[in-house]
């Protein structure tokens, strides 16, 4: 597939009264055309920053941003205004205008890049079906529900007729239900009309439900790039790790054994892996944290678990387990 | 009261109510574009330039610290260069404009604070320029908090007004100082200090209720 975004050697410091921050530093990748494209981290890790980079809104130090062919920071004030019209943007805020109505706000667009008022209202109608929303085309974004407004904020950025969209933490204020529905209208868009998306979250869950490909940040710093579903099987780093995890409940472990990490692919959880390990070496062994999580309605979750100190025996469980072929087995060396 | 007196007082209140919406909307010719000039060049702003903010800043602490009376007659030279006299309701219109552009600069500045950076930074986003911002989505979204500020001007220049009266200004502050001061009729004094105080509830009343009405992000 055509590279579509290059980032390469990407720095950002802020300087604050606080000191300095490394927001970002040294951090290089390429998105293709087409796809879905996540970047996931804790908070604080530089995700904001970074897709801010990507269309200007902040200047980095150092690096750069080259898309589709063109140096981002070559471009002057106003072909810079003309490349942005290309990307769009949408908000974990929604950041609609509140005085306006919901037309108004798909309008707003085309408005500032000059078109007709007559076509600006047929198209905003248009795109606002396409989101499920023409009703509420009078309604002002104060009378809407969280999904509503971004919706609104969808519709607004199709309006500018984009090639890439950035979502930044789009779902993050949203109850589960509605961040499915977003996600997929977002899938949809992608589909429909070959938008390329970046999208930021720091949930796992997010990645997993659309993304093809994505980066892990950690400290401003890129600690891994996988495919989606490499990262959930195998994640090579803590940073990776910490956040598949990032919503269970850990257990400190006890004991010295050693830690092995079982990453469940679809639809087999229900066959009680642990427990037939258990009865075969009649040995208990120790769940640390489990995380067990249906997305499409598949099945997928990973286990880390402690094995008895015996050496020999844990080398025996983990031949053991490896054996099943529904599971991926792989030892944890630096489990905290 | 005589019949010449209730006709004084009457057209005292149209003299007033000139000098007052003139001066706040020659006021706003100049101070909407000063406070906006503010909030741009501001730390936090659009277009951040420390010193043009400073500049601005000291020149608008400057304008809102001299008492207005003292301003009064201070630009008595710039008045009469302006309108041709130093007295009179036309004439006082001069340095209650003068006096209120800082005012209004001010209050323009803090109800554009009051915007969401993220609506400003999602038009940016879009491409939008600083003059679409400032147009499309500062002054629209700003508009209740602009309205709010229209009516405290509103009130504090028909105080202005009054105190105009001191030194010939016309209006109803005029009449009071004239006949309540000088003359010790205090019945009219009383009745013009009377309207002036309803004046004022009006202007504030009607400004809520606009500013109510317009303000989108509550009920419809
Ligand atoms: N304008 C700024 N001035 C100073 N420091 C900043 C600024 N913007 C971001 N930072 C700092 O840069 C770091 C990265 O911030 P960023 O907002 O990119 O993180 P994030 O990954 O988006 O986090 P979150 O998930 O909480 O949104 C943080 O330490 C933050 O405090
Ligand atoms: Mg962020």
């Amino acid at each position: 597939m055509a590279e579509l975004i290059r980032v390469s050697n990407l720095s950002k410091t802020f300087e604050s009264k606080a000191g300095i921050v490394e927001a970002l530093n040294d951090v290089s990748f390429e998105i293709d055309k087409g796809e879905i494209f996540g970047i996931i981290g804790l908070s604080g890790a530089g995700k904001s920053t970074l897709v801010r980079c990507l269309n200007l809104l902040e200047k980095p130090n150092s690096g750069e941003v080259i898309i589709d062919g063109e140096n981002m920071m070559d471009l002057d004030e106003k072909k810079l205004r003309l490349k942005r019209r290309k990307i769009g943007m949408i908000f974990q805020s929604f950041n609609l205008l509140m005085q306006d109505t919901i037309l108004a706000n798909v309008c707003f667009p085309m408005e500032i890049a000059g078109i007709n008022r007559n076509e600006t209202k047929k198209k905003a109608l248009e795109y606002l079906k396409v989101v499920g929303l023409e009703e509420k085309a009078k309604a002002y974004p104060s009378q809407l529900s969280g999904g509503q407004k971004q919706r609104v904020a969808i519709a607004r950025v199709l309006a500018s007729n984009p090639e890439i969209l950035l979502c930044d933490e789009a779902t993050s204020a949203l109850d589960p239900e509605t961040t499915k529905s977003i996600l997929n209208l977002i899938k949809d868009i992608n589909q429909k009309y070959n938008i390329t998306v970046v999208v930021i979250t720091h949930e796992m869950a997010v990645i997993q439900e659309i993304c093809n490909r994505c980066i892990v940040l950690e400290n401003g710093k890129l600690a891994e790039e996988n495919t989606v579903e490499e990262l959930f099987r195998h994640p090579k780093t803590s940073a990776a790790r910490r956040l598949i995890f990032n919503s269970t409940n850990q257990v400190r472990s006890m004991s010295s054994g050693r830690v092995i990490r079982i990453a469940f692919q679809e639809a087999n959880t229900t066959e009680p892996v642990i427990a037939n390990l258990i009865l075969e070496f009649k040995k208990p062994v120790n769940i640390l944290e489990s995380n067990i999580s249906s997305i499409n309605g598949k099945s997928r979750g990973q286990m880390m678990v402690q094995l008895p100190d015996d050496d020999k025996l844990a080398d025996k469980m983990i031949a053991y387990l490896k054996k099943n072929e529904s599971i991926d087995v792989a030892e944890v060396s630096d489990y905290e | 009261m005589s019949k010449a007196e209730i006709m004084m007082i009457i057209s005292g209140i149209g003299e007033t109510l000139l000098m007052v919406f003139v001066s706040t909307l020659c006021g706003y010719v100049f101070g909407l574009p000063l406070g906006i000039a503010l909030y741009m060049n501001d730390q936090d702003g659009i277009k951040p330039n420390k010193t043009v903010y400073r500049i601005l800043d000291i020149i608008v602490n400057i304008g809102r610290s001299i008492p207005f009376i003292i301003l009064l007659i201070l630009i008595i030279p710039f008045t009469r260069m302006l309108v041709g006299k130093s007295y009179g309701t036309v004439a006082t219109i001069v340095p209650l404009t003068v006096s209120a552009i800082p005012f209004i600069g001010r209050m323009v500045e803090s109800s554009l604070k009051e915007v969401d950076k993220g609506v400003i930074e999602a038009a940016q986003s879009m491409g939008a320029s600083n003059l679409q911002i400032i147009t499309k989505v500062l002054l629209k979204e700003a508009r209740p908090s602009l309205i709010n500020g229209a009516t405290i001007a509103l009130g504090t220049i028909v105080g202005y007004s009054a105190m105009a009266g001191t030194v010939g200004g016309g209006g109803l502050g005029d009449i009071a100082i004239r006949y309540g001061y000088y003359r010790y009729q205090t019945n009219i004094m009383l009745v013009t200090v009377a309207i002036i105080v309803i004046l004022v509830q009006l202007f504030q009343f009607a400004g809520n209720k606009l500013s109510k009405i317009m303000d989108k992000r509550k009920n419809q």
